[in-house]
């Protein structure tokens, strides 16, 4: 199969998808109208509340939602070979996502533009407010966890990143400062700075960095891995026009740059897949691809974490609601393509499917290696570039990508412990420092909890990151199809979507809750059974609710009559 | 040919600026918010009980104030002033 077809195909069901099925479902499923007032309108303060603009608001939405999980998870999927991966990106970006990120959008404006967290503890109970309240600290705590340990993965395999990937700090400290104090002009500064970034990738190559063997009693990963959550805690108490702010900037250029470059090699150099369609020989220890799949691959397919954005932030500036459509569902659209672009990374960049079959070596080997190793060959077939060049511009991408993900979770982390601090009355988690140190530790301790003091097995959390994800995705779900029933419409494009996740993540956490008790993995076990316990919490609470929400339907119907 | 790059530069400098506010402004704009709370703290401390030796200065204030006063009060979830020397709407 020739990629550049792969990728009209999926790009092609993604045009349909927004075209004709996100149309149907914002007349016939939501009923938007734009002689409703948003709440941007509404309650406008200049700081929440703010009109904005359907493609800046779409260029905001997709910025917060996209993180290195779309790579991440179809990197590791294509075990299974490449049709499986590609197809549940397609079909769960179009039937599942796009109507999750749109409703999560269309329930906040029609409710005040609160959030799907309120909304669950009004329209549900505060039961499973509460339940969601664990989730998202779940969530957050194990992105932190394995972005962490791809990062620190990456530099040990390629040295050469190590450079690069660090200079882009300073160039957002500098570039901060510069534009902070107004002395240049933007453009050329930014120009400069990509300058910079690039030249230092090109200086990698002849300076690769490695950590000692042992350092302190730990090995070369656990190290980054400690150096990247000291770096992750600075960065987020620093100011963020300091260095989050310029560093999102030059992150999204970079990205922009070699996004750019990458898709151009694939169409100068017309590379064919070689990974094998359905993977028959998946080496030994492989889960089964019922139901891992499905929570190997959430964000790229359906994610929970984009109802957070889509009903945090974006509801509270739509200016208008036909607007929604076109900002949730072409954001879900937006991240579904860049799945496409991981999978295809990883399939296509070899020259045999041994080459191929040599990375894939054990389930969570290959992963971003391979989209790293992939992208990097289809960069020098294209561009005829030396292949470290190749592989040190990709990984950077990888990492600063994974980085910038890392930096605002922590971020948000804090927050919520801070908040606990108040609610609880512990004046000292209320603190800047004290609550960054604990929101740190956690992360770093399920980091290594995983998988020892080396910190190599973090991948095994993956899958459970998936599960988590896809129940937050379930209780989205569940509050928009309730609030779709009460208005007396059919429900089941979200009710389907809705019983597959549920029943996908339970199977994945039983099947994963056998395998952590073979390998005596306590740590795993322990969190497993716990997001299974949610899990079970969420399934009670979409039984009553809807139970509830369809009797307040059928006496509707009896009044009516 | 120079003033034409020049003005190119510029629409693009205004351009990547709204790139570079981007997702954080909300951010920027709250703690300014935070900031500005401060200070009408300051200005309507006596209302509030808490004595301000700077008071016959901050009265003044209290006028140019309003508008930030009734977005702090809506803010807050109050419909009206909750001062009872302060009326707002």
């Amino acid at each position: 199969m020739n990629a550049i077809a792969l990728l009209l195909i999926g790009l092609g069901a993604f045009g349909l998808g927004y075209l004709f099925y996100s149309r149907y479902i914002a007349r016939a499923i939501y009923a938007l109208d734009d002689a409703r007032p948003t709440p941007a309108h509404e309650f406008e303060d200049g700081v929440d509340f703010v009109p904005t603009n359907r493609y800046i608001l779409w260029g905001h939405h997709f910025t917060s939602i996209a993180g290195a999980a779309p790579i991440v998870g179809p990197a590791i999927a294509v075990i299974w070979g490449w049709l499986p991966a590609f197809l549940w990106v397609v079909l769960g970006t179009v039937f599942i996502a796009g109507v999750h990120d749109f409703g999560a959008i269309w329930a906040s404006i029609r409710n005040k533009g609160r959030s799907v967290g309120a909304l669950t503890g009004t329209l549900v109970g505060k039961r499973a407010q509460g339940v969601f309240m664990i989730v998202i600290f779940l969530l957050l705590l194990m992105v932190n966890a394995v972005f962490a340990v791809v990062i620190a993965r990456l530099f040990t395999q390629f040295p050469e990143s190590v450079v690069p990937a660090w200079s882009a700090i300073a160039v957002a400290l500098v570039l901060g400062q510069l534009i902070y104090r107004k002395k240049i002009g933007l453009a050329l500064l930014s120009v400069a700075g990509l300058v910079v970034l690039y030249g230092m990738i090109w200086v990698g190559q002849y300076v690769p960095v490695t950590l000692p063997e042992r350092a302190l009693g730990l090995g070369a990963n656990a190290q980054w891995i400690v150096i990247l959550f000291v770096y992750a805690g600075i960065a987020s108490i620093l100011p963020v026009w300091m260095l989050l702010q310029p560093r999102d900037y030059i992150n999204g250029l970079q990205l922009f740059v070699g996004l750019g470059l990458i898709f151009i090699a694939v169409l100068i150099s017309s590379p064919q897949i070689v990974a094998p369609m359905i993977n028959t020989g998946t080496p030994a220890g492989t889960p089964p691809i019922v139901p891992l799949l499905f929570v190997t691959i959430a964000c790229g397919a359906i994610s929970g974490f984009h109802g957070l954005v889509s009903s945090g932030t974006s509801s509270k500036q739509l200016d208008r609601e036909s607007d929604a459509r076109f900002v949730g569902y072409f954001g879900a659209v937006g991240e579904g393509a860049l799945a496409l672009a991981a999978i295809i990374a990883a399939t296509a960049g070899f020259a045999t499917a041994a080459d191929w079959q040599g990375l894939y070596t054990a389930f969570g080997q290959g992963g971003v290696a391979a989209f790293v190793q992939g992208g990097a060959n289809i960069m020098t077939a294209g561009w005829g570039l030396p292949e470290t060049v190749g592989t040190t511009l990709l990984a950077v991408m990888a990492v600063l990508f994974a980085a910038t993900t890392m930096d605002t979770g922590v971020r948000l982390q804090r927050y919520i412990i801070q908040e606990w601090g108040q609610i609880y009355d512990i004046g000292v988690l209320a603190r800047n420092a004290p609550a960054t140190i604990v929101a740190v530790g956690a992360c770093l301790a399920l980091a290594f909890g995983a998988g020892g003091m080396e910190g190599t097995g973090g991948l095994l959390i993956w899958p459970l990151f998936g599960t988590t994800n896809q129940l937050l995705a379930a209780l989205t779900l569940m509050v928009v199809s309730l609030m779709v029933l009460r208005a007396g419409r059919p429900a089941w494009v979200l009710l389907v979507p809705m019983v597959l996740l549920l029943v996908m993540t339970v199977y994945a956490l039983c099947m994963q809750l056998i395998q952590f008790y073979r390998d005596a993995n306590w740590f795993l076990l322990g969190l497993d059974l716990v997001v299974l316990v949610a899990a079970v919490l969420v399934v009670l609470e979409v039984a009553s609710a809807m139970s509830r929400g369809l009797r307040e339907r059928a006496g509707q119907a009896a009044a009516a009559e | 040919m120079i003033a034409a790059v020049r003005r190119w530069l510029e629409r693009a400098d205004r351009f990547l600026a709204r790139v570079y506010a981007g997702r954080w402004q909300r951010e920027l704009a709250r703690e300014q918010r935070d900031r500005e709370d401060l200070f009408m703290l300051l200005v309507f401390s006596e209302s509030l009980g808490i004595p301000n030796p700077a008071s016959w200065y901050t009265l003044e204030l209290r006028g140019p104030m309003l508008e930030a006063f009734h977005d702090w009060h809506r803010r807050q979830g109050m419909e009206k002033s909750p001062l009872d020397d302060f009326r707002c709407c």
